[in-house]
């Protein structure tokens, strides 16, 4: 582990061979082919799919860093200290721990965002969206040589309301005519509207809206947008379809609730990658993810999952001390 | 080929999945389902179902009509099942009624005086502000089912060994 932070960056010109530009942040090194992704580090080198490579460097941009853990694989991946971002090879896999060959390096988290940002934008050709399910009709295709870009689809602004969806001067609710329509899959949900009278005075208190029409038609995956906030408290649900492209591992415990439908969860050891439980969440189901652990999400129907995030930047050094519990609840 | 079915489940049709608990307590995932703790709770028992620190979510039964509770910051009602209406009205004074450093909802033993602030239908889906400051009361024609997101407060009540899997339990 190198502790002082990193500030070499460097863009190289795209490849005379494949079109695409690479990328140096520290000692790390970034290129990309038609298929693969690699990576290379002081003590190793990493290849990867260039498909899943590009998922969940999609949601690590999209997301900031997110809370915690993101693991691409075994092997690579990021956690968020808020501010200052570890990037790691092999530092959370048992086999290159032992043999030394593991290596982390940590940089400025805006730095580092608007590299990865760069990366995302360059290695996304035309018609190609990291945020889609590989099943739908305008999801494209990561291969090949470079060819074009596809800035609508990377440049996605994440929904963040301050209050609520729907109130004034808030996140707008998403409808055909602002370009949201209902995803295949959700079809027959309901988009009926709740009944709202509001007397004089309170147009902007008494307030609701339709959550359920709202992720039918989110246009993208894996992608928890914050809807309603109480305090530090944020419901942020989302549509899920095939696979979580990240083995998120968290630093606080991060709550379920499966709104429609069914996922499953792989659930590992945050350390190790050593399996822990297996975990079946149907309509109703509400599940807890303790802080010392890595999940990713199996969705074979696009469904809907509220992710439930208690926002303290606190949190982690409370857990760190004991202050807050690993596990949510005791009984 | 079929048109896909989006399965949201209710009060009478719910199918929970599981922990299967490979080298693990299946206790640390607090796994329970908002249908059936509703299906055993009393009418407005707002029973936790979720609790990260201070801040709770609480499975309720909305059946007939509710007390009127207030709260000093603001609730969310999410809908997950049947239809459910609410009233608002603003308290003439509402510190009398709740410290506004307070958290968490308190069950008022009447209704309180006030402005009427307004009406809200709610079906399955749909999402209400509970706004802070405000009193409010739920009423349902059938049993239905509300989620909220508020904070821990004199109205929560916690009862995890009964509504949550304790045993390893590979979903059917």
């Amino acid at each position: 582990m190198t502790e002082a932070l990193q500030t070499h960056y460097k863009i190289a010109p795209a490849s005379n061979e494949t079109g695409y530009k690479s990328y140096e942040a520290g000692s790390f090194r970034f290129t990309r082919d038609e298929y693969f992704v690699s990576i290379v580090w002081p003590k190793g080198a990493h290849t990867m799919a260039a498909d899943g490579f590009m998922r969940a460097m999609m949601r690590t941009v999209a997301w900031g860093f997110f809370y915690g853990t993101l693991s691409y694989d075994p092997v690579f991946g990021t956690t968020n200290h808020y501010g200052i971002v570890d990037m790691f090879a092999g530092t959370y896999h048992p086999v290159f721990k032992e043999n030394g060959r593991d290596h982390l390096e940590k940089f400025k988290a805006e730095d580092l965002l608007e590299l990865f940002r760069d990366l995302v934008d360059d290695w996304t050709n035309e018609g190609y969206d990291p945020f889609a399910a590989p099943g739908e009709d305008d999801a494209g295709q990561p291969w090949g040589r470079k060819n074009g870009n596809n800035a609508d689809a990377v440049t996605r602004i994440r929904v963040t309301a301050n209050r609520m969806v729907g109130l004034p001067g808030d996140a707008e609710v998403r409808t055909d005519a602002n370009g949201f329509p209902q995803n295949r899959m959700f079809a027959d949900v309901s988009s009926d509207r709740p009944l709202v009278e509001a007397e004089p005075g309170f147009e902007g208190e008494v307030a609701a809206f339709n959550l359920y029409d709202y992720l039918s038609r989110s246009d993208v995956t894996w992608n928890p947008s914050v809807c309603s906030v109480v305090k530090e408290s944020l419901f942020c649900p989302t549509s899920e379809e095939f696979i979580l492209p990240v083995e998120h591992g968290n630093d606080r415990c991060e709550w379920f609730v499966q709104l429609s439908d069914e996922i499953t969860w792989e659930v590992k050891d945050k350390n190790t990658g050593k399996p822990r439980s297996r975990i079946v969440m149907r309509a109703g189901d509400v599940a807890c993810m303790p802080a010392d652990i890595r999940h990713q999400g199996y969705s074979p129907k696009r469904s809907m999952l509220l992710v439930w995030e208690n926002a303290s930047p606190r949190i982690p050094d409370m857990i760190q001390s004991g202050e807050a519990p690993v596990v949510a609840v005791q009984f | 080929m079929s048109e896909y079915k989006t399965v949201f489940g209710g009060l009478n049709d719910f199918t929970p999945g599981g922990v299967d608990a490979i080298d693990d307590n299946p206790k640390n995932y607090v796994f329970s389902n908002v249908f059936d703790v509703a299906s055993r709770s009393a009418p407005y028992e707002r029973v936790a179902v979720g609790k990260n620190l201070e801040y709770v979510m609480e499975a309720l039964r909305a059946e007939g009509q509710s007390p009127w509770y207030v709260c000093a910051h603001d609730e969310f009602a999410l809908c997950m099942d049947g239809e459910v209406e609410i009233h608002l009205v603003k308290p003439d004074d509402a510190d009398a009624l709740v410290d506004p450093d307070s958290e968490g909802a308190v069950v008022l033993d009447e209704a309180p005086d006030g402005r009427k602030m307004g009406r809200i239908v709610l079906r399955r889906g749909h999402q209400a502000l509970l706004p802070g400051g405000g009193a409010y009361r739920f009423e349902a024609g059938a049993p239905s089912v509300i989620l909220t997101q508020t904070i821990q407060g004199p109205a929560t009540v916690e009862r995890w060994a009964e509504i949550c899997q304790s045993e390893s339990r590979p979903a059917a």
